[in-house]
């Protein structure tokens, strides 16, 4: 293992992309799951499309935070299951990097596909050019805010029976602002009233996320391996 | 507030459904909040002295 | 400052335990007596409302209760850091009593919103700030409640649900924030369960009176109930085991 912090964190990085290339089923299915959940609701209140078209944004957004709860449970199971998780605690470290490292290669296995394929899924919704591009940026914003705090959660419910269904039901109302600002960023571009407000208070969401999110995860890591 | 008569309080103006139906149910839960906290302090009670001392 | 008395004392289960016993039935007496005159107040004083008529009474366990349910989570996230800070399990053990309560709060504002709503704006819910944040609040309320649950370890549960309470609390205005934007960007501030443009001063001192009423209560509940979790985790302490002393 490389000496230096930033040789750690890149270690911990290339690895974990290592271990889901081998594992890219998981990742396809993540993708599928988005897919079919944001079919289910055109099933489910009918096909027409001004209806569709005003709940684009937010179906979208819900489908994508959905599957960020669901792709919350690879982020750190494994790795406490067969001790790695436990040396990364010990090592010379701060935890809270090594921890941002796995977030980032999470997020980019995880949250970056969500934001490639949405436009995609947004066409069936008939949302337009404009609207579409919006939904890539503010989930581009959105998902690594749902990254950072689901990791949190992730911790907190280490090895714990049901925890699959208790990350959701913690995490899911930490969620509501970013899922409240992304999707009202692309209902405003489609309505015309522009989203700068939006996107600056997603970033504004992020950036504290960002330095506060992998140093509580790391606290409850040590919490769970105690 | 004068009520001209308790019927008439009763009735809230019309509205006495949702109004009671909010104090009582308010009431009823308070009620079973005490219960429950009570029984719970009871069995653990019961938890200690029933135990054999080793 | 020395007051006569060792406030520290109090902080070990032992000593607060019998503090805790003698302290509930006086709190929860108060709290009756305040009830009763914030209820005489709010039937009796305050007038009828020229908008909404009598059914604008619900105001005066709505409110408290909203009230109630968001201090509530704000003082269980206090005690649980503190229990996390300074390691006393007395703290960790008040911050899983108040739960409950705060839980039971959520729902009479979010019971008594619905029912204000149905005659008010037709529909048995409003999507406005406060209900929808109210049940965010909720679903805080069981997140916590439900993390402490799944975990066996004690002193573990303690941790993670301080951690959790507190990335709670650090949210909790962020997400008002994002409810009241979110709120008002679709429905142009119109629907709002609480808007009386004027209130009479009889109408407020109901609330205040009945908030402090819930808030005894509120400690009442607790005190009991953290003396049955310190009863259930204290089980094999000596204080606990005495012969003697069997607790009351």
């Amino acid at each position: 293992m490389r000496g230096s912090l930033a040789g750690a964190a890149g270690a911990v990085l290339e690895r974990d992309l290592l271990l889901a290339l081998r594992n890219r089923s998981d990742a396809a299915s993540l993708l599928i799951f988005f897919a079919i959940a944001v079919s289910l609701f055109p099933l489910g209140v009918g096909p027409d499309p001004a209806l569709l078209r005003s709940m684009g944004p937010g179906v979208v957004w819900v489908a994508a935070l959905l599957a960020s709860m669901l792709a919350l449970s690879r982020l750190f199971a494994a790795d406490y299951a067969d001790g790695t998780l436990e040396q990364l605690a010990l090592a010379p470290h701060p935890l809270g990097i090594l921890v941002g490292a796995k977030i980032a290669a999470h997020w980019l296995v995880s949250g970056l596909p969500l934001v490639l394929i949405a436009p995609v899924l947004g066409l069936q919704l008939d949302l337009g050019g404009e609207a579409l591009l919006m939904l890539a940026a503010s989930l581009a914003l959105g998902t690594p805010a749902l990254s950072l705090l689901g990791a949190v959660g992730a911790a907190l419910t280490l090895g714990l029976r049901a925890s699959a269904m208790l990350v959701p039901l913690i995490v899911l109302p930490l969620c509501v602002p970013v899922l409240i600002f992304g999707a009202g960023a692309v209902e405003a571009t489609a309505s015309g009233i522009g989203a700068k407000a939006h996107l600056a208070l997603l970033a504004a969401l992020l950036l504290p996320s960002l330095v506060l999110a992998p140093w509580a995860a790391a606290f409850a890591i040590r919490i769970a391996l105690e | 507030m004068k009520w001209a008569s308790l019927a008439e309080f009763l009735a809230m103006g019309g509205y006495g459904l949702y109004v009671w139906g909010s104090y009582a149910v308010t009431a009823a839960a308070i009620a079973l909040e005490i219960v429950l906290v009570l029984a719970r302090h009871r069995a653990a009670r019961r938890a200690i002295t029933s135990r054999p001392d080793r | 400052m020395n007051t006569g008395i060792n406030w520290f004392r109090y902080s070990s289960p032992q000593a607060f335990y019998p503090l805790a016993g003698a302290m509930a039935p006086w709190f929860f007496w108060a709290a009756a007596v305040f009830a009763l005159i914030g209820l005489y107040i709010g039937f009796f004083v305050a007038p009828t409302d020229f908008q909404q008529g009598e059914a604008y009474r619900i105001i005066f366990i709505h409110v408290p209760a909203a009230w109630m349910s968001m201090f509530i989570y704000v003082v269980m996230a206090f005690w649980a850091g503190v229990g996390l800070a300074v390691n006393t399990r007395l703290s960790a053990m008040m911050a899983s009593a108040l739960a409950p309560t705060g839980t039971l709060m959520t729902f009479i504002a979010l019971w008594s919103g619905a029912l204000w709503g149905k005659p008010t704006w037709g529909t048995w819910w409003v999507w406005d700030a406060r209900l929808t944040s109210e049940l965010i609040l909720l679903f805080l309320y069981f997140g916590f409640m439900a993390l402490q649950a799944a975990i066996d370890d004690p002193r573990r549960a303690d941790r993670a649900g301080a951690v959790l309470a507190l990335v709670g609390v650090v949210n909790v205005p962020i997400i008002y924030f994002s409810v009241q934007w979110w709120h008002t960007l679709h429905q142009g501030a119109s629907v709002s369960l609480t808007k009386s443009p004027s209130m009479a001063a009889s109408m407020f001192a109901g609330m205040l009176v009945m908030a402090l009423a819930l808030w005894l209560y509120s400690i009442a509940a607790s005190l009991v109930r953290v003396r049955a979790i310190m009863l259930e985790r204290e089980r094999n302490a000596d204080w606990v085991k005495e012969p003697g002393s069997a607790p009351r």
